[in-house]
């Protein structure tokens, strides 16, 4: 990445304001701060049934500072692309539509419009914050939820891995797609600033970890850590993938010989949805990890 | 055609202040302004007094206790509230 954000380049001001519904410690709430800091005003949110639809507030009080279009589940993309399409017809330019979704809503029920919307490369900014499950209506298993995770639907933990959407948008060839975490705030900034300012029209998505205290389980003081031991770990590998190759970010960069990983112990392990989990699962979802690199690897420094 | 809007308000879900079982206490001295506790606090009630040190509104802070671990200085301490106070 040519140019990483510092803190100061971050705006003082809010344009999420506080006292929203969120719970102590979400990470979806900071990252969305964080967003629209970059983003800035002239921005619409496109935003489905979600926490973050909860978060933005009823009736008669928001505590979003820019306008919010609250669209049925599976229509994120859709919706989005309609709104590109009414601005461009006002001719209106500058204003960015910003679709900001879950992992549910994303990886499942909204897919297909989102595939619709990279095949017809709509000029948005796609962001799916992925806190693995469907939260907002009580910890469901989503097709982002990762193997062996405990959910309300999947009590002795799911027996599917994690659906890797980045990779799906990846093969629809956009512009611009990209991996982030929450716990790293100015990686993410960094690569929003990169996606809004590319001159080339078109979608840009960002998948974004989204550690989840009351769904993952984990004391809210921990989101940061949580989220760090994700990357440090190399259970989510912060990338970018543009010009037809892939980019590793951040603390990735550091991470490609397994010596310099954490053992994935230290990430499950502070987690109440991974502890049920024994040394031979440990073992096993450690090898995932491994493979999940050495197959990464092969993929860095190609450029098609 | 009249239309519904919802304004952007501080406190859309109230006071969350209240939420609080832990109250962040930040000690100035030892605050080196680094401003990591501002840009990791998910509620945005850590905000910049004059002179650069940032400064914690009460109303709304949830007491996550976030700012607390990321403080590289250990500047800020959580405090558990006294059984039946209302920590405001
Ligand atoms: C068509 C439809 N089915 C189900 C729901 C109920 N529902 C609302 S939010 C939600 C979970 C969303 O999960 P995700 O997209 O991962 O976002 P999160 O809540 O985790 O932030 C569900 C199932 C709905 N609103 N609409
Ligand atoms: S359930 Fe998780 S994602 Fe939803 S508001 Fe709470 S902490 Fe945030
Ligand atoms: S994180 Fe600690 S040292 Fe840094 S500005 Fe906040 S209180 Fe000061
Ligand atoms: S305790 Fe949480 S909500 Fe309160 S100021 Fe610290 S980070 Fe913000
Ligand atoms: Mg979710």
């Amino acid at each position: 990445m040519s140019s990483v954000l510092t803190i100061k380049d971050l705006t003082e001001e809010e344009f999420t304001l506080p006292g929203n519904a969120a719970c102590p410690g979400c990470a979806a709430a900071l990252s969305l701060r964080i967003a629209l800091k970059v983003l800035g005003p002239k921005t619409i949110m496109i935003v489905p049934a979600s926490c973050i639809s909860v978060i933005q507030g009823y009736y008669p009080k928001t505590p979003c500072r820019v306008p919010v279009l609250n669209v049925a589940f599976a229509s994120t993309a859709a919706a989005g692309s309609g709104a590109v399409a009414a601005l461009e017809l006002k001719g209106k330019s500058g204003v960015k539509v910003l679709c900001w979704a879950g992992d549910g809503g994303t990886a499942d029920i909204g897919l297909q419009a989102l595939s619709g919307a990279a095949e017809r490369n709509e000029n948005m900014i796609y962001v799916c914050y992925d806190n693995e499950a469907y939260m907002n209506t009580g910890t469901q298993r989503s097709g982002a939820t990762p193997r062996a995770a405990f959910t309300t639907t999947t009590v002795t933990g799911k027996l599917e891995r994690k659906k890797s959407v980045p990779e799906i948008m990846i093969a629809h060839r956009i512009p611009y797609v990209a991996t982030a975490c929450a716990a790293f705030p100015l990686d993410f900034a960094s690569k929003l600033k990169r996606a809004e300012s590319m001159p080339v029209r078109g979608l840009k998505y960002i998948h974004l970890l989204s550690p989840c205290p009351p769904g993952w389980r984990f004391p809210a003081e921990k989101t940061v850590e949580v989220g760090k031991l994700a990357v440090m770990t190399g259970m989510w590998i912060l990338y970018e993938w543009y010009d037809g190759g892939y980019n590793l970010t951040g603390p990735s960069k550091a991470l490609l010989e397994k010596s310099r990983r954490r053992p994935l112990k230290d990430y499950l392990s502070i987690q109440g949805r991974f502890g049920h989990l024994k040394e031979e699962d440990l073992e096993s979802l450690q090898r995932d990890v491994d493979e999940h690199w050495e197959e990464f690897s092969k993929k860095l420094g190609i450029r098609a | 055609m009249k239309s519904i809007l919802s304004k952007p308000s501080e406190g859309a879900s109230g006071l969350t202040g209240m939420w609080r079982i832990k109250r962040p206490i930040m000690d100035t001295d030892k605050c080196n302004m680094c401003m990591l506790c501002w840009l990791y606090c998910p509620e945005g009630t850590i905000t910049k007094r004059a002179g650069g040190k940032p400064r914690i509104v009460y109303e709304y802070c949830k007491g996550c206790g976030i700012c607390a671990e990321v403080c590289p200085s250990k500047a800020i301490i959580m405090l558990r509230r006294e059984k039946g106070a209302v920590d405001r």
